[in-house]
C-alpha cells in the first residue's frame, strides 16, 4: 500500500475544510484512483478545530491517516498549524495560507480552493478533473470564483 | 453498468433504502446517523423526523406489520430510547421488511457515551449486519431488507462513525425501485398481541428462528475468508477490518459481516488453521466473548483498546502485545457557542445567580465550558428537567430554590414533556423552574426540523406544536415566553422572580438559531 497518498486538510469549523476534502476526493476519484476520505462531523461545526483525511491510490483500506503519516498537510487557518503539525510525515509537505501571501483572492472565502490549487501542482491529478470537481461541488456563481482561486493557487511558485 | 460514485456510508444506506423500495423512513437526528434520513428525503424517499427514536421505531414497526418496507435510523443512544419496542418486535416479527440502523460512536466524537450496540442485537435476539465501508453499507442494506422479509424478523444494521462519515466508492447494483403498493394488515392475534400467553410461545419461535439463522449464516454471503501468507489469523468485522488490513496485510482474515447470530462453525474452522488467531474489534470484546464462550480459543485485546476508536497504529500495538500507555494527541480548538448565540444570555444570568443547573443534550451543552461553566449535569435526553426535580426533592430549601433545569426545544419534544408531567404531579415542595432554550431547530446535529419548528424534513410547512400550550395544558403554573431578540435583559429579572415563588415555572427563551437564519437566507 506504499503508493497511497495521504492528505490532511485542517482548519476551523466553517472555513470549508470539508468542502475542500470533498473536491479533492472527487477529483481523485474521477481520475481513476481508489479513494477514501474521513472526518468527524458534529461538535466541530461550532467553531472548533476540524481535520479531514483523504487517501487515494491503487487500493485503500483504512479511511484515516495516522500521526506522522500525512504526505501533505493543508492548513486553512494560520493558528491551526502548530496543533496539526504532528500529523505530517518528516519528509511531508506543509501548505498554509503563507503560500498565498503574494496572491490577491477576489473572495477571501475561496482560500480553500486556492490552497487546493497549490496542492494540485504537487500531485498527479489532471487539471480538468479538479475543475469538474469544483463545478460539481460548488455550483452556480461560486464555480468561477473558485476555479479562479484554484488557478491562482496552482500557478503559485 | 451502473455508474460508480463517491458516497458516505450514510448516503449509501439511504440510496439502498430507495433502491429497495422502502415505503417510509423514520428517525430522530443524532450524530453520526443524521444524514441517512436527510439524504433519503433529498433523493425522493418518504422520510420523516419523529419526536424521538421510540416513536420512530414504533411507526416503522406498524408499517412493516402492514407488509411495507421501513427503515428507522438513530444514533447508538437512541436505541436505548427505542429499546422497548426493539426487544419485543423480535418476538412478533414483521410481515414486511424492517431495518433498524444504529450508528454507534466509539471515541465519542459527539456523544455522551460509547456504548457498543452489538450487545443489543444479541440481547434482543435480532440479526445484525456490520458493513465496513460505503459499498457494504449499500449492499448490506439491500440484503437486510431481503433477510428481514424472508425471515420475518427486523434486522439491525450497525454502523460506526467512520463507516457513516467516510466517503468511499460505491457501485450501485440496483435502480431506484418504484416500491410496492399491495399493503395489508393480516390479523394474527397470537403472533402480534404480546400478552404473556402469546409471548411465551413467541419467544420459543424466536429462539428457533435464531438457531436457523445461525445455520444460514454459516453459508451466507456476509462473511468471507481471505487467505494470508503469514501464520496469523484475524477475526474482525466493520471498520476494524479496514484498519487491520492496513496493519497486517499478510495475515489470514475472517471478515464477518453478519455478527449476530455468529457463524460459529466457520469461526472454529478458521481458527483451527492458524497457530495464532486473534479477534480485532473496536469497542467491547463482543465477538471475543461469544467466540470464547463457544469453546474456541482465540486471543483478544488488552482493556486499554476497549476505549476509543481503533486505527492501524493501535491494531499494530494489539498484534505486538504492546500495552504501554499511548501518546496523547495535541488538542485543537474546542467547539464553543457561536458568536451571537441566543443561549449565551441565559447562561450568563444562571452563572451570575449561582444556580445549580441540570442540563440536557444539544448545542447548549457547550454552556458547561468556559467562560460560562453554567451547566452542572448532562446525562441523557430529557434528564435536565427530571434530574432537576430529584435535586429539588432532596436539597434543603434554600439550595433547592437555586435549581434551574435547562433543555432545548427539540430535546423537550423528544423527552421533556413527561418530565413536565412529573413536575406537576409529583411537585417538589419548592416547585421548580425550567428554562427551555428554544432556537426552533435541532441545531447540534446540523439544523434538523422537529415537531415544534413548523417545518418538515424537507423544510416544507408543517403543523407546529406550541411548546407554551403544551406546558400550560400540563398544568404548569407560570408559563413565560421571552423573545431573546427583543428582551434579553428581561431574562434575569424573570428568572429571579420565578426562583423566589415556589411555583412550577417554565420560561421559554426563544430566538431562532443564528445558523438556521443564515441557512434560510441562503435558501431564499
Amino acid at each position: 500500500m506504499n503508493d497511497t497518498i495521504n492528505i490532511i486538510i485542517a482548519g476551523i469549523g466553517g472555513q470549508g475544510v470539508i468542502k475542500a476534502s470533498d473536491i479533492l476526493s472527487e477529483a481523485a476519484f474521477e481520475a481513476g484512483y481508489d479513494v477514501k476520505k474521513s472526518e468527524i462531523h458534529g461538535m466541530s461545526q461550532r467553531g472548533g478545530s476540524v481535520t479531514s483525511d483523504v487517501r487515494f491510490g491503487k487500493k485503500v483500506f483504512s479511511p484515516t491517516i495516522q500521526p506522522g503519516e500525512a504526505d501533505f498537510l493543508l492548513v486553512l487557518a494560520a493558528d491551526q498549524v502548530d496543533n496539526n503539525l504532528f500529523l505530517l510525515k518528516k519528509s511531508g509537505c506543509l501548505i498554509t495560507p503563507e503560500k498565498l501571501k503574494d496572491v490577491k483572492l477576489s473572495e477571501p472565502k475561496s482560500i480553500n480552493t486556492a490552497l487546493l490549487g497549490v496542492l494540485s501542482s504537487k500531485i498527479e491529478i489532471p487539471e480538468n478533473f479538479w475543475e469538474a470537481a469544483i463545478m460539481k461541488l460548488l455550483p452556480g456563481k461560486l464555480s468561477q470564483t473558485n476555479i479562479d482561486a484554484f488557478k491562482l493557487g496552482r500557478n503559485t511558485k | 453498468m451502473m455508474k460508480k460514485s463517491l458516497l458516505s456510508g450514510n448516503e449509501a444506506v439511504a440510496e439502498a433504502a430507495l433502491d429497495s423500495g422502502v415505503s417510509i423512513g423514520t428517525g430522530y437526528p443524532g450524530t453520526p446517523s443524521t444524514e441517512i434520513l436527510e439524504h433519503f428525503a433529498e433523493i425522493g424517499g418518504k422520510a420523516q423526523w419523529s419526536p424521538n427514536e421510540k416513536v420512530a421505531l414504533e411507526v416503522g414497526v406498524g408499517a412493516a406489520y402492514g407488509k411495507a418496507r421501513a427503515i428507522v435510523t438513530m444514533k447508538h443512544v437512541g436505541l436505548n430510547v427505542a429499546a422497548d419496542p426493539f426487544f419485543t418486535v423480535a418476538y412478533t416479527g414483521v410481515d414486511g421488511g424492517l431495518v433498524i440502523v444504529s450508528a454507534d460512536d466509539p471515541g465519542m466524537s459527539s456523544s455522551q457515551n460509547e456504548q457498543d450496540n452489538r450487545h443489543l442485537a444479541e440481547a434482543a435476539e435480532i440479526p445484525m449486519l456490520e458493513p465496513s465501508d460505503s459499498q457494504e453499507a449499500y449492499d448490506f442494506t439491500v440484503k437486510a431488507f431481503e433477510l428481514s422479509e424472508k425471515w420475518k424478523i427486523p434486522v439491525l444494521l450497525r454502523l460506526t462513525t467512520r463507516v457513516c462519515h467516510s466517503k468511499t466508492i460505491v457501485n450501485k447494483t440496483l435502480k431506484p425501485s418504484k416500491g410496492y403498493s399491495d399493503f395489508e394488515f393480516v390479523r394474527d392475534l397470537r403472533g402480534k398481541v404480546m400478552i404473556p400467553s402469546n409471548a411465551r410461545p413467541a419467544h420459543v419461535r424466536l429462539r428457533e428462528k435464531i438457531a436457523k439463522l445461525a445455520e444460514f449464516n454459516e453459508e451466507s454471503i456476509f462473511n468471507r475468508v481471505e487467505n494470508g501468507t503469514k501464520d496469523i489469523g484475524i477475526i474482525t468485522s466493520g471498520i476494524s477490518y479496514q484498519y487491520a488490513k492496513e496493519a497486517e496485510p499478510d495475515a489470514g482474515f475472517l471478515k464477518l459481516g453478519m455478527t449476530y447470530p455468529l457463524p460459529l462453525k466457520m469461526i472454529r474452522d478458521f481458527s483451527s488453521k492458524y497457530k495464532r488467531c486473534i479477534v480485532i474489534e473496536e469497542g467491547d470484546p463482543y465477538l471475543f466473548n461469544l467466540i470464547m464462550a463457544a469453546g474456541i480459543k482465540v486471543e483478544g485485546k488488552h482493556d486499554i483498546f476497549r476505549l476509543g476508536e481503533l486505527n492501524q497504529k493501535r491494531i499494530r500495538k494489539i498484534l505486538d502485545g504492546d500495552n504501554t500507555p499511548e501518546e496523547k494527541m495535541p488538542v485543537g480548538k474546542a467547539p464553543q457557542l457561536c458568536p451571537g448565540c441566543p443561549h449565551k444570555t441565559v447562561y450568563e444570568v444562571l452563572k451570575k445567580l449561582g444556580c445549580t443547573v441540570p442540563g440536557d443534550i444539544g448545542c447548549y451543552s457547550l454552556g458547561t465550558l468556559p467562560p460560562y461553566e453554567a451547566m452542572d449535569t448532562l446525562l441523557c435526553m430529557g434528564a435536565g428537567i427530571t434530574a432537576g426535580l430529584g435535586l429539588r426533592h432532596i436539597l434543603p430549601e434554600e439550595k433547592a430554590m437555586k435549581v434551574v433545569s435547562v433543555i432545548g426545544d427539540s430535546t423537550f419534544i423528544h423527552s421533556g414533556i413527561t418530565g413536565l408531567v412529573d413536575m406537576v404531579y409529583n411537585r417538589p415542595p419548592t416547585g421548580h423552574v425550567v428554562v427551555i432554550l428554544d432556537n426552533s431547530t435541532t441545531a447540534m446535529t446540523g439544523l434538523q426540523e422537529h415537531p415544534a419548528s413548523g417545518s418538515d424534513i424537507r423544510r416544507n410547512p408543517a403543523y407546529k406544536v406550541k411548546i407554551e400550550d403544551v406546558a400550560k395544558a400540563i398544568g404548569i403554573e407560570n408559563v413565560d415566553v421571552i423573545d431573546m431578540m427583543k428582551n434579553p435583559d428581561d431574562v434575569e429579572k424573570l428568572i429571579v422572580k420565578r426562583l423566589s415563588e415556589k411555583k412550577t415555572s417554565v420560561i421559554i427563551a426563544r430566538r431562532p438559531c443564528i445558523l438556521s437564519v443564515k441557512l434560510k437566507n441562503k435558501c431564499a
